[in-house]
């Protein structure tokens, strides 16, 4: 493996509290050097980061992979590959598989499957039940032997209080946290967008923003009963932030993720019936959204995670109604957040790198995050003035269900680097 | 022509200007005379083929469509659901796009999910008519109650229209709002809280909480039909308490400082939202509403079509 000198990039590095003009020398698939002016051995690969962003690679803790099972729409190859084109080093991929990946052997397939893609490394998430079906808890230490670095029943909230409780208490023994999707399916159920005026304009049924904020209440209540990890997953109301926000005050051990789209769009963008604006939970509204920024901002919110969605065209081509929730995520979350949250003056980049990168990889107790001497040769390197139009037909994901097709946006990853090795350099 | 057209659909009355509503009802007024005719025919829409696309059961909406289109001398085939493609597991735009393949003008289509007029609109060339999606609007039903309104009072604006019932799900209480509003009608709403939607006050609408209140304020009162389903989805206790506290019944309008014109959709659920002696009696105008219903689906096929209002007025000699 050759080394790789980074020379003359903004060394971005959260973790360290760094941020300035440095180079970074890669070696042995590990951090070896930040610093000026390091010399470069005859060997290295040598690239060229003047006027360039040098961070941590990005950690996305929410994805849908969609292998095994729906390997049309996104597999673990084509998303690892995705994930690298967008910057991020390393995605957590949710259990929500055909098969349900809720036992070592489907743990131990999705690892095989990111070893041999070689891209950006896929960490699986275990289910908290066994077929997702919020019944019976899966075999979470044997999950977490396979390679598993959290629990979540996502996508289907976990109805039951006891089965929340019961899984806080037993994932304290393997140091795994427990990832809710917060949901109050009495209150949500029929639901295809945002309770409000747009929902009463469309005539479609509304998903109030109190389905999401009593199970985050709840989930709040239990980690403080528990002592256990809760993260809670892709929040979208600002109510469920001024819960956060209050738990972390005590120190709870609760943490949260916040999904681009959520600090983007709002439930507006459903006018017209675009299936690309139906995703769960709903776009909110502006106030909605204004709070996701500031809790990214002020930390109540740790991580911006894609929660990347992919569908085929056809099935989001119907009645609003019928219409699958959710969008891809992976290409366009680097370009989203440098334009509505850095140039919009909300986040410094740091700030970003640090929601991106270093948290993640904190919360979830994983490697990277950090370019600290000795850390995995996890890298990202970001062009932030790159400006540039969403062309889903270009993308490395099987899948194309975006809203942001044709948005010029500002900031592009140019280069990925994982273990030491590039897996994704955009041409200049 | 300087008179404004209606554009390629009808999807709904949000989308309307004033002026766009106000041709149609103007449009329909010759066409009233047509059904009146023992010859009840005009050549306006000959050779032209309609399909009536009903993927939800109806009696009424698709019959004065039917009526209206043959009147026009338009060829027509209905399409139901059960029975057809659709019940294989056809998606909604492989049907359209098949029907279109066969060459046809017009599409009027009833289906359970809002949107779907819309949605098909901009997916096919054929002119496409909302005969109700789901709980976003019903048009034709909005345009048929206002002309109701304006031959009893001989004017829309400034008029108090109360809409009573299960607002939350109603698709002609919303196509009531947009057309009342933009015609200069106040609109009031009146129903339990449970079956109002949120935020509808911003739609430019008054909340009246009570039947009386409604009865006090309005000069006319759209009475919607309360849909059985919603006692078992827990929106309400029970039909006869609805009746007892929401009925429209005579000791109540007796009560009322002015006597109010009675409408109502249909079909009704007699002794829930409306008593037969109110339904039956002098202020109710709900079988009037039944034959404005084929004048005012004339008036928008026939605009819809290309067809001029002027030719409208003599239709029978063209």
């Amino acid at each position: 493996m050759r080394p790789i000198l980074i020379r003359g990039g903004r060394v971005v590095d959260p973790s360290r509290g760094f941020d300035g003009h440095a180079d970074v020398y890669l070696s042995d698939g590990k951090v070896a050097a930040v610093g000026r002016d390091l010399g470069s051995p005859d060997d290295a690969l040598t690239f060229d980061a003047s006027g360039r962003i040098v961070s941590p690679g990005f950690v996305d803790l929410h994805v849908h992979l969609r292998e095994p099972g729906q390997e049309d729409l996104e597999t673990v190859a084509s998303g690892a590959m995705a994930a690298a084109a967008g910057g991020f080093s390393a995605v957590c991929a949710m259990p929500n598989t055909d098969p349900v990946t809720d036992n070592q052997a489907a743990i131990g397939f999705i690892v095989s499957q990111a070893q041999r893609a070689g891209k950006a490394r896929v960490y699986p998430i275990g289910a908290i039940s066994l077929g997702q079906k919020g019944q019976q808890l899966a075999e979470f230490g044997e999950l977490v032997g396979a390679g598993a670095v959290a629990v979540s029943d996502d996508g289907k909230p976990v109805v039951s209080s006891h089965l929340m409780r019961t899984a806080l208490e037993y994932a304290r023994t393997f140091g795994i946290p427990v990832a809710d999707h917060c949901e109050d399916p009495t209150l949500s159920a029929g639901g295809a967008m945002h309770e409000g005026i747009v929902s009463t304009r469309l005539g479609l049924k509304g998903i109030p923003a109190a389905a999401e904020e009593i199970m985050v209440a709840r989930d709040i209540l239990l980690a403080e009963h528990t002592g256990g990890h809760v993260h809670l997953c892709h929040i979208s109301t600002r109510g469920s932030v001024e819960l956060i926000r209050r738990a972390k005050d005590k120190a709870l051990r609760v943490t949260a993720e916040a999904c681009p789209h959520h600090f983007t769009l709002t439930h507006e963008r459903c006018e017209g019936y675009d299936t690309n604006a139906k995703m769960n939970p709903p776009l909110r509204e502006p106030e909605d959204r204004e709070a996701i920024r500031q809790a990214l901002r002020d930390g109540t919110i740790d991580a911006i995670c894609t929660d990347h969605a992919p569908h085929h065209y056809d099935a989001k081509e119907r009645e609003f109604d019928e219409a699958p929730n959710g969008i891809i995520g992976l290409e366009t979350a680097l370009g989203l957040a440098v334009t509505e949250l850095v140039e919009s003056g909300v986040l410094t980049f740091c700030d970003l790198v640090n929601r991106m990168s270093t948290m993640p990889a904190r919360i979830f107790n994983l490697s990277g995050g950090t370019l600290a001497a000795g850390a995995p040769a996890d890298v990202t390197v970001t062009d932030p003035k790159a400006s540039w139009v969403v062309e889903p037909a270009r993308f490395y994901s099987r899948s194309r269900n975006t809203p942001f097709g044709g948005r010029r946006l500002t900031g592009r990853a140019e280069l990925t680097i994982v273990r030491g090795q590039v897996v994704y350099q955009r041409e200049r | 022509m300087s008179a404004p057209s209606l554009g390629k659909d009808l999807v709904g009355l949000e989308p309307l200007s004033a002026e766009q509503i106000q041709l149609i009802l103007d449009t329909a007024e010759p066409f009233k005379e047509v059904s009146e005719r023992a010859i009840k025919k005009v050549p306006a829409l000959r050779g032209k083929t309609i399909v009536n696309l009903f993927f939800e059961a109806s009696t009424r909406t698709r019959i004065s469509f039917e009526f209206a289109e043959k009147r026009l001398s338009a060829d027509t085939v209905n399409v139901a659901a059960a029975g057809s493609s659709v019940s294989k597991g056809e998606t909604l735009v492989d049907t359209a796009k098949n029907l279109e393949a066969m060459r046809i003008d017009m599409v009027v289509i009833r289906h359970s999910a809002s949107g779907a007029a819309q949605f098909l609109g901009q997916r096919i060339r054929s002119n496409v008519i909302n005969a109700g999606d789901g709980k976003h609007e019903h048009p034709t039903q909005g345009l048929l109650d206002m002309l109701t309104l304006r031959d009893r009072f001989g004017r829309i604006k400034g008029l108090k229209v109360a809409i009573c019932g299960d607002i939350l799900h109603s698709r002609v209480a919303r196509s009531n709002i947009w057309g009342l509003t933009k015609l200069g009608a106040e609109v009031g709403v009146c129903g339990p809280a449970s079956l109002l939607p949120r935020h509808v006050e911003d739609l430019g609408v008054t909340i009246l909480p009570r039947i009386e209140d409604a009865i006090q304020w309005a000069d006319a009162l759209n009475v919607l039909r309360l849909q059985l389903e919603r006692m078992e989805a827990g929106f309400l206790p029970s039909l006869r308490e609805y009746n007892r506290v929401f009925g429209v019944t005579t000791e109540r309008l007796a009560r009322a400082p002015k006597e109010l014109l009675i409408l109502h959709p249909g079909p009704m659920n007699r002794g829930v939202e409306i008593d037969s002696d109110v339904a039956d009696g002098p202020h109710s105008v709900i079988l009037p509403q039944v034959t404005n219903g084929v004048a005012v689906r004339m008036a928008v096929l026939y605009l819809l079509a290309g067809g001029s209002p002027d030719w409208a007025a003599g239709a029978d000699d063209r």
